[in-house]
C-alpha cells in the first residue's frame, strides 16, 4: 500500500464551481467527490451510503449530468459545475423539496438528497414523465423506507407544480456538454 | 370499523366518528421532512468536532480462532496515528439482554466470527487510520469453525461460547424453550387434515441506507457524550455506563437523525463502545463511520431459522392442534436472541385461536456475525410457515383458503388459550373481507391462467413489548411538556424518531390535546440528558406507549389552562374546549380566550407550565417460565393479498399487486401509516423473494447492495393499502401499531400465489428463480 503522506503530499489544488459558487480545493489524487463536498465544502447534504456506486444517496449533478460521487475521483471534475441538494433551497425550497415533504417522499431521509437531485435531471428534460420513465430514471437509487409509493407522488406533484408555473432552472442537456 | 383505501373511506356506511378531532387523523407531512429534503438533517456522519480524530477497525479475517498475538508496533510507528488499541485494554462485558452479556469492544481472547473488532485505530484522518490498520499483524489458531447451526445442537469441540444452556452442556445451544398446552397428540390425531412441512429462512439484513456511524467525546471533566445512529439511546446509556464504570449522568447519548433502524441500530454495539473507549484514551473526539461491508459484516439481521411445523384442522375447518420445532442459528453473540427463541414459538398464537400448543426452540450459537432483531422481530418466519401451512391446509379440506381463515380468528376482548396475550380490538376480519373484494379474490383464486397466481397471509403482531429488558419500577415511556412565556411547546422524550415518523405523532397528539397549531411545537428527542426515559423504538412501542405517555403529560397542561380560562372568564374549567389556538366555553360559545392569553394568566405566579406523563403497561399474562415473552396491551392485525405472475421457463416471480390491510387501531397520520406499510411490503418482498446473505466458512461472499438484492423501483408491484380503524380502548386516540406487522404476511401471501400460479409449494426463503425452477420440475418430474 502506498504511503498516506506520499498520497497527501501529491495534492493538487483544483477549481470547482459548486452550487455556483467558485471553490478551490487541495485534492489528493485519491480523493472521490463526494469527499471533497463532504468534509473540504462542508456539503453534508450529499451523502454515502454505499460507496461504490449501488445506492444512489451521493447523486449530485456535474455538468448537467447526474453521477455518483461516492464513485468518480474528485480529479475528474475539474473546473466542472456541480450541483448538491443545497443548490435548490435556494430562499425558498424547490418544488421537488417541497413536493417530498409534502407527499411523504422521506421517511429516514438519508436516500432523499440522492433522489431529489436524480429527480431534477429527470424533470429537466422530461417535465411529465410516466410512471415507466419514473421507474427507469430512479432505478439507480434505493430507498429501504418508503417501498417507492410515495416517491413516485412526489415525483408526479413536483412534475406538475414546474409544468403549471413555478420558475424552473433547466441544467443543459447531456449532449451540449463536456463529458 | 372504518376502512381508508388508498387515503379514501370505502364504507359509507360508516361516518368518521371522529371528525371532533383537527390534527390527529390529518396527514400531515413529517415534522422533520421538510430538512431531510433539503439536506439540513444532520446525521451522525455529518457531525464535526474540532480537533476530531478517525477511527478505523481491525476486523477478524477467519471465522473462529484464539488470537494468539497482536502486534501493533509498526501501526503505532504511522505518523499521524495516536492510539491503537486491543482488547485486552478494556476487556469488560455488556449486552442488550442482562442474560446475555456476551460481548466486548474488541475481541481479547478469540474472534467468533469474520468481522469481529480485534483493534482499533485512531488518527488524524481516516486515510492514516486505515492504512495503519493493515500494519497490524494478528496470529490466530484456528478453532473447529461451527457454520451450522443445526449441528450445534449436540456436543460440539471448541464451544462458540462457554456459557450455554443448563440443560445442554458442552453443546453451541444458547436458549432452548419448550411449552406445550392442549390436548396436541388427540388434536392431530383426530383431525380432518393435517398439513407440516420442513420450512427454511436464510439470513437476511436491514439493509437500512446509513451506516452504522458513532462520534464519542470524552471530555476533561471526565464525561462522555455519545452521537450515535441508535434506535434505542437507551439501552446504550446503560451499557456505556457499566462497561465504563460511570454514573449514568455522567454519559450522554445523543441520536441524530437516523437513516433507517428496522432493528439494526437497537443494540449497544462493540464498535460504539469501542470509540468511546479510544476517545477515553486519547482525550479527543473521535468519528467512526463503518463502510457497506462492515455494516453487512456485522449484520443483525433476522434469526436464520430451520422449522419443522404442523397443523391440524377439524372437518369443520376449525384449527385443533400446532407443533413447531425450530432451530435458530444465533450467530456469535446472545443479543436479543432469548427474546427471540421465545417469539419464534408464542407468536403463533394469533391471529387464529389455537386450542393445543407445542413449542420447542433452540437458539444455537454460531461463527456468524450475532442474530438480532429485524422488523416484526420474531414472528416474521414462523409466520411464513404458519400462513403456508394454512393453504395447505385449506386444499386439504377443499375450502377456500380465505374462509379457512375467517373460521379461525380469534374475536375481539379475548384472551388466548395458554399465554393470555389480551387481545383487545382486532379488525382483521373487515380486513381480510375488503382486500378479498378489491382483489375479486372469489373470481380469482384457483381460476386463473397457469402462470398466474393469487395468495393470502394474515399475521398479528405486539404494539410495544409490555415487559421491559432491565426490570425495575419505572414506567417504560416517560415525556415531559414545557410551555414558557413565548407559547412554544417542547415535547422532551426520548423515543428514537428514525425514519418511521414518532416525532410526528407525539407532536400531533400534544397539538390536538392542546387545541394549537402544529407550528407551536418542538419535539426534542435526541438526547439522553434533555429526555425522560423511553425504551426507544423497537417492538412497535412508541405510537402506543409514548403516545400515551405524551397524551398523559398534555392533559395535565390542559387542565391547568382550562382552571387558567375559568379564572378570567368565571366559567366553569371543565366547559372549555381547545381548538384552533382558542378555548371556548361550550355552553357560552361567545365566551372564549385565545391559548396565550389563557397560557399567560396560568403562568402568572408560576412561570413555565411544566408537566410530565407516562406509560406503564397493565399487568398482563400468566405465571409460567417464560410467560412475559410476545405480551403486549394491544396486538395489530394484518391481512394481505398477492397477485403474482411465475414464468415456469425460468422460475421468475414478479408480484403484480398487492391489496394489503392493515388494523392500526386509529391512523393518527394516515399517510405515515401508509407510508410503514408500502415500506413493510417492500421490505418483505426483499426477504421473500431476492435477498439472502450468502456465507462460505464464514466468509460473507455478498456484502453489498449490488450482490445482495433489495428490490428497486422495478420489482416494486401496484400496492393498495386498506387501513382498518379498529379504535383500540387502552391505545392514544385509539391507535395501535403499524411499523413492523405489516411485513410478515407478504411473504407467505407471496408463497401461497406461486401455489396458486403454478401448483408448487415453496418451503425455502428467499423464492428465488432457481429454486422455484427446482420445485417446477420436481412436481413434472413426480406427475411422469
Amino acid at each position: 500500500m502506498e504511503n498516506v503522506e506520499t498520497t497527501l503530499m501529491n495534492k493538487r489544488i483544483l477549481t470547482f464551481i459548486v452550487n455556483g459558487k467558485k471553490c478551490e480545493v487541495a485534492v489528493a489524487p485519491n480523493s472521490t467527490l463526494a469527499q471533497v463536498i463532504r468534509e473540504d465544502l462542508n456539503l453534508t447534504g450529499t451523502k454515502v451510503g454505499c460507496d461504490m456506486g449501488t445506492c444512489g444517496c451521493c447523486t449530485v449533478i456535474a455538468d448537467g449530468r447526474p453521477r455518483l460521487a461516492c464513485l468518480t475521483l474528485a480529479h475528474e471534475f475539474e473546473g466542472s459545475r456541480i450541483e448538491t441538494v443545497e443548490s435548490l433551497n435556494d430562499k425558498t425550497m424547490h418544488p421537488i423539496q417541497r413536493a417530498w415533504a409534502e407527499c411523504g417522499g422521506s421517511q429516514c431521509g438519508y436516500c432523499t438528497p440522492g433522489f431529489i437531485m436524480t429527480t431534477k435531471h429527470l424533470l429537466d428534460h422530461n417535465p411529465n414523465p410516466s410512471r415507466e420513465e419514473m421507474k427507469e430514471a430512479l432505478a439507480g437509487n434505493l430507498c429501504r423506507c418508503t417501498g417507492f409509493v410515495k416517491i413516485y407522488d412526489a415525483v408526479e406533484r413536483a412534475a406538475k407544480e414546474l409544468r403549471t408555473g413555478a420558475p424552473v432552472v433547466v441544467s443543459p442537456a447531456p449532449d451540449e456538454v463536456r463529458v | 370499523m372504518l376502512l381508508r383505501t388508498n387515503g379514501k373511506n370505502t364504507n359509507p356506511h360508516q361516518k368518521n366518528r371522529y371528525t371532533g378531532e383537527s390534527i390527529v387523523g390529518k396527514p400531515v407531512p413529517l415534522v422533520d421532512a421538510h430538512k431531510k429534503s433539503t439536506g439540513e438533517a444532520i446525521y451522525t456522519d455529518d457531525i464535526k468536532i474540532p480537533d476530531m480524530l478517525h477511527a478505523r477497525l481491525l476486523r477478524a479475517t477467519i471465522a473462529h480462532g484464539n488470537i494468539k498475538n497482536i502486534d501493533t508496533s509498526k501501526a503505532r510507528a504511522i505518523p499521524g496515528v495516536r492510539a491503537v488499541l486491543t482488547g485486552h485494554d478494556w476487556p469488560v462485558t455488556f449486552g442488550v439482554l442482562p442474560v446475555s452479556q456476551d460481548e466486548q469492544a474488541i475481541a481479547s481472547d478469540k474472534s467468533r466470527f469474520i468481522g469481529d473488532i480485534v483493534a482499533i485505530v485512531a488518527a488524524d484522518s481516516e486515510e492514516i487510520a486505515a492504512q495503519a490498520v493493515w500494519a497490524i499483524n494478528v496470529e490466530y489458531e484456528e478453532l473447529t469453525n461451527h457454520q451450522v447451526a443445526r449441528l450445534g445442537t449436540k456436543p460440539v469441540k471448541d464451544q462458540v461460547q462457554e456459557k450455554v444452556d443448563k440443560g445442554h452442556p458442552g453443546t453451541n445451544v444458547h436458549k432452548h424453550v419448550a411449552q406445550e398446552y392442549g390436548e396436541v397428540d388427540s388434536g392431530f390425531k383426530n383431525a380432518g387434515a393435517v398439513a407440516e412441512g420442513d420450512f427454511k429462512n436464510l439470513a437476511c439484513s436491514h439493509g437500512f441506507t446509513e451506516p452504522h456511524s458513532t462520534v464519542c467525546h470524552w471530555t476533561a471533566d471526565d464525561r462522555l457524550t455519545c452521537y450515535s445512529a441508535q434506535q434505542v439511546p437507551h439501552y446504550l446509556h446503560r451499557a456505556m455506563a457499566k462497561v465504563f464504570g460511570l454514573p449514568m449522568h455522567q454519559i450522554r447519548i445523543v441520536k441524530p437523525m437516523v437513516g433507517g433502524g428496522f432493528g439494526g441500530k437497537s443494540d449497544p454495539f462493540p464498535h460504539e463502545i469501542a470509540c468511546a473507549l479510544i476517545s477515553k484514551f486519547t482525550r479527543k473526539p473521535v468519528k467512526l463511520t463503518f463502510d457497506r461491508e462492515e455494516v453487512f459484516l456485522t449484520n443483525r439481521g433476522r434469526h436464520p431459522s430451520e422449522m419443522k411445523m404442523k397443523i391440524a384442522a377439524d372437518k369443520k375447518g376449525k384449527i385443533s392442534a400446532f407443533e413447531s420445532d425450530v432451530v435458530l442459528d444465533g450467530g456469535a453473540f446472545g443479543s436479543f436472541g432469548v427474546v427471540t427463541t421465545y417469539y419464534n414459538g408464542v407468536l403463533s398464537n394469533g391471529p387464529y385461536y389455537l386450542p393445543a400448543f407445542r413449542y420447542k426452540g433452540r437458539r444455537v450459537y454460531s461463527n456468524h456475525p450475532a442474530s438480532g432483531a429485524m422488523r416484526g422481530h420474531g414472528s416474521v418466519n414462523p409466520r411464513f410457515a404458519m400462513e403456508t401451512l394454512m393453504d395447505m391446509a385449506a386444499v386439504e379440506l377443499g375450502v377456500d383458503p380465505c374462509e379457512l381463515r375467517l373460521r379461525n380468528f380469534l374475536p375481539e376482548m379475548c384472551f388466548t388459550p395458554y399465554h393470555k396475550f389480551r387481545i383487545t380490538s382486532n379488525g382483521i376480519r373487515e380486513g381480510l373481507a375488503e382486500v378479498m373484494r378489491l382483489s375479486d379474490w372469489k373470481n380469482k383464486w384457483g381460476k386463473l391462467p397457469y402462470g398466474r397466481g393469487i395468495g393470502v397471509g394474515c399475521a398479528f403482531y405486539i404494539s410495544g413489548s409490555a415487559l421491559p429488558i432491565h426490570w425495575n419500577k419505572l414506567p417504560q415511556s416517560t415525556v415531559h411538556l414545557k410551555i414558557d412565556m413565548d407559547g412554544g411547546i417542547t415535547v422532551h422524550s426520548l423515543a428514537a424518531e428514525i425514519g418511521q415518523g414518532s416525532d410526528t405523532v407525539l407532536a400531533q397528539m400534544v397539538a390536538e390535546v392542546l387545541g394549537v397549531n402544529m407550528d407551536r411545537i418542538h419535539v426534542r428527542s435526541q438526547e439522553t440528558d434533555l429526555a425522560p426515559i423511553d425504551l426507544g423504538s423497537y417492538s412497535s412501542r412508541v405510537t402506543f406507549m409514548a403516545g400515551n405517555a405524551a397524551r398523559d403529560a398534555a392533559e395535565k397542561i390542559r387542565h391547568d389552562l382550562a382552571q387558567a380560562a375559568a379564572k378570567l372568564t368565571g366559567q366553569p374549567a371543565q366547559y372549555f374546549d381547545f381548538k384552533d389556538e382558542r378555548l371556548v366555553c361550550r355552553s357560552k360559545p361567545s365566551v372564549a380566550v385565545t391559548f396565550m392569553e389563557a397560557l399567560h394568566e396560568a403562568q402568572a405566579d408560576r412561570g413555565a407550565l411544566i408537566a410530565s406523563g407516562c406509560y406503564q403497561s397493565p399487568p398482563l399474562g400468566t405465571e409460567f417460565k417464560g410467560s412475559n415473552a410476545g405480551l403486549s396491551p394491544s396486538y395489530s392485525f394484518s391481512a394481505y393479498i398477492c397477485e403474482v405472475d411465475v414464468d415456469p421457463e425460468t422460475g421468475f416471480v414478479q408480484p403484480r399487486h398487492i391489496w394489503a390491510a392493515h388494523d392500526c387501531g386509529r391512523a393518527l397520520n394516515p399517510m405515515a401509516v401508509e407510508g410503514q406499510l408500502e415500506g413493510s411490503i417492500h421490505m418483505g418482498l426483499g426477504q421473500a423473494l431476492t435477498e439472502q446473505m450468502r456465507y462460505r466458512g464464514g466468509q460473507l461472499l455478498n456484502g453489498n447492495f449490488l450482490d445482495y438484492k433489495i428490490p428497486t423501483p422495478y420489482e416494486t408491484p401496484e400496492m393498495d393499502i386498506v387501513i382498518v380503524e379498529s379504535i383500540d380502548p387502552e391505545g392514544p386516540f385509539g391507535a395501535k401499531e403499524c411499523g413492523e406487522g405489516g411485513l410478515a404476511p407478504i411473504i407467505p401471501a407471496v408463497g401461497n400465489a406461486i401455489y396458486d400460479a403454478v401448483g408448487v409449494r415453496l418451503f425455502e426463503v428467499p423464492m428465488t428463480p432457481d429454486r422455484v425452477l427446482r420445485a417446477i420440475e420436481e412436481k413434472k418430474r413426480a406427475g411422469k
